[in-house]
């Protein structure tokens, strides 16, 4: 086991800011209105740092910024744009432990995983979309002999984008990459949860992108976020959140007809055929981390796999051994490596979920293990922890149907391949799915029945750059992770060209 | 029928009510959308009456009538998440916080959630005969 030191202390890897302003045009800029709040810790719940609450007029600053950025940034080479993000995805690989220690301060979740996930992954997308635009390219069509129509990528110019709370970080480099690849310049408000960690990155990264192309506003929804997703001056929105605000988002892009992209969570089915139990080998072993996948991150991932389904021919068995694997994981502080699961990220989270384990019971789920809030003792009594837990149950019932965004699984049998389709269905969101089986011809049916963006066979919460991740149904719009998200914040120009100089003959 | 007119499907803590009190002096009438999905879903969102826009998708469950507050807020969702919702009593309440969508309570420092209990056989009685408005 490793402990890390927490930020400031006087071993520690890295250390925040006491307080951070906007980044606007390549410097920190005060708030117009003066005014900065507290950010706590999630580890122990004591405030670490203060940031900059941006209103209206911090948002014009960055976007006047962002707008005498973005023309020089869409010029510049693709190859220069991707030397840039490379050089980005080097420094971030220097300064892996560094930021994986501010990303678990900042969020709370364990640093095994920022280590071994968030970081490394968040480097990779800059990779990715770095050598996505080198292989980018435009298309033309010969229409006759004498007329060619050309299609060009361009960037949109300036857009606005809206980071959730729960990789702070990974979700920053999700939107950041694809667009800055594009080239475009970027107004960016992180969560008022989670501000810090992203300045803490732009602090490392700074020298290297030209000013103005990235602009970090600071600040709450209502004050910073809606002046952002609703101006007029951002050619598209990106928007990772909940439904509600979702549409709030499509409805003020609409005044301006602007495009967006939207992933907005879901209650992903995890789907476990009664084949999977044909033996106690290694792929046993590995379907029942699958289903522990549960609590990775707190279960505050979109993607969660919080509706167990598993065959009625295995249901007892399978449960058993995948309740005993849950009580293994280890809890603990979140900057020892050992530490599984960490805490939740913010106090109102930690009473969302508490209210689920009480209406969950209250509609008669049985607790299978866990149910309650958790005590780590010493300073970790003020941080927010809850002890992961398996309800039994049924699929009509409020915990199967709502995003809890807690260590919470939701358990249910089911009797063939068509129930099982049929209650994986019953849902309002689509974002992802787990398929575990041993017959291929399963798995392929499954995986193509299932309404859901992304669904993982035999495996689970993998995030690999390359592999289109996003939603159907009310899961959202578009997709992310992979090469099309160029296109995503790129006009197509068309150039229709005459190389005849003959006239048409109409007049 | 004064029984009747008793049952509701959204009440209101005094906790959260004193925090309406002082968003509606400070902005006006106020509206609930409660949302769904990732990061602040399941929490209700607060905004000024029509800041959301609904329609044909959503519900009005309940024009709460909170003293001191003027005009009733009217609590909202969307029908699909309703079907899910129906069978249970929901009750604003509030809790230190940090930050949620564009919710107005936000910046100062709490937030909304909503806590739920199953209707009673007669509740659901009395409210499956209540038209939706």
């Amino acid at each position: 086991m490793t402990r890390y030191a927490a930020p400031g202390q006087p071993d520690a890897l890295m250390s925040f800011s006491t307080r951070y302003d906007h980044w606007i045009g390549g410097e920190y800029v005060p708030p117009a209105g003066g005014r900065y709040f507290e950010n706590p810790t999630p580890v122990t719940g004591q405030t670490f740092c203060e940031v900059a609450r941006g209103t209206a007029e911090d948002v014009e600053r960055a976007l006047d910024a962002a707008h005498a950025a973005a023309p020089g940034w869409g010029r510049t080479p693709a190859a220069q744009r991707a030397d840039v993000l490379n050089k980005i995805a080097d420094r971030m690989q220097e300064h892996l432990a560094e930021l994986a220690l501010a990303e678990t301060w900042e969020n709370g979740k364990p640093i095994r995983e920022t280590l071994a996930a968030d970081i490394p992954l968040a480097i990779d997308h800059f990779r990715y979309f770095a050598g996505a635009l080198r292989a980018q390219e435009g298309s033309l069509a010969e229409l006759d002999d004498a007329t060619v129509a050309y299609h060009f990528h361009e960037p949109l110019g300036v857009v606005g984008q809206i980071i959730p709370w729960n990789f702070p970080i990974l979700m920053a480099v999700w939107k950041l990459a694809p667009a800055l690849a594009a080239g475009n310049a970027v107004v960016l408000k992180p969560a008022e949860q989670t501000p810090a960690s992203v300045h803490f990155l732009m602090g490392l990264i700074a020298d290297l992108l030209p000013p103005g192309v990235v602009n970090i506003v600071n600040g709450f929804g209502v004050e910073a976020g809606k002046p952002l997703a609703s101006s007029a001056r951002v050619a598209k929105i990106a928007f990772t959140g909940e439904t509600t605000t979702g549409r709030l988002i499509m409805q003020y892009a609409s005044e301006n007809i602007k495009p967006v992209t939207l992933e907005l969570g879901g209650k992903s089915p995890n789907v476990f055929f009664d084949d999977v139990s044909s033996a106690r080998d290694d792929f046993y072993d590995k379907a029942l981390e699958g289903f522990t996948m549960f609590a990775l991150n707190q279960g505050e991932v979109c993607t969660c796999p919080s509706r167990a389904l598993i065959q009625r021919g295995h249901y007892h068995d399978f449960l058993a051994d995948a309740v005993a694997r849950t009580e293994r994981i280890v809890r603990g502080h979140p900057l020892d490596t050992d530490t599984m699961v960490g805490a939740q990220a913010s106090n109102d989270q930690l009473e969302k979920i508490l209210s689920y384990l009480e209406i969950g019971q209250a509609e008669g789920a049985k607790v299978l293990t866990g149910g309650e809030r958790l005590d780590l003792g010493g300073e970790l009594s003020g941080g927010y922890y809850v002890q992961p837990t398996i309800f039994e149950g049924a699929n009509h019932m409020r915990i199967f149907q709502e995003e809890i965004f807690g260590p919470v699984v939701s358990v249910a049998a089911f009797d063939d391949f068509d129930d099982a389709i049929k209650i994986a269905n019953d849902t309002l969101y689509g974002l992802g799915a787990g398929v575990w089986t041993r017959d291929a011809g399963t798995a392929y049916r499954a995986g193509r029945a299932i309404q859901a963006g992304r669904v993982w066979t035999n495996c689970y919460h993998l995030y690999p750059a390359h592999a289109a991740f996003g939603g159907y149904k009310g899961s959202g719009i578009g997709r992310e992770n992979h090469k099309m998200m160029l296109e995503h914040y790129q006009q197509t120009k068309n150039l229709l060209v005459s190389y005849s100089p003959k006239a048409m003959g109409f007049f | 029928m004064a029984e009747e007119t008793a049952v509701h499907r959204v009440a209101v803590t005094e906790a959260a009510a004193a925090v309406l009190r002082d968003l509606y002096a400070a902005n006006g009438p106020l509206m609930f959308h409660q949302s769904g999905g990732c990061c602040d879903g399941s929490s209700p969102m607060c905004y000024l009456a029509g800041e959301f826009r609904t329609g044909s998708a959503d519900v009005l469950l309940e024009r709460l009538e909170v003293p001191g507050v003027a005009e009733p807020v009217s609590f909202w969702m969307g029908a699909g998440q309703f079907e899910r919702w129906r069978h249970t009593h929901l009750t604003v309440d509030v809790v230190p916080g940090r930050g949620s969508g564009f919710s107005l309570e936000a910046p100062e420092g709490v937030r909304f959630m909503i806590r739920s209990r199953l209707l009673t056989d007669l509740e659901e009685e009395v409210l499956d005969r209540r038209a939706l408005r």
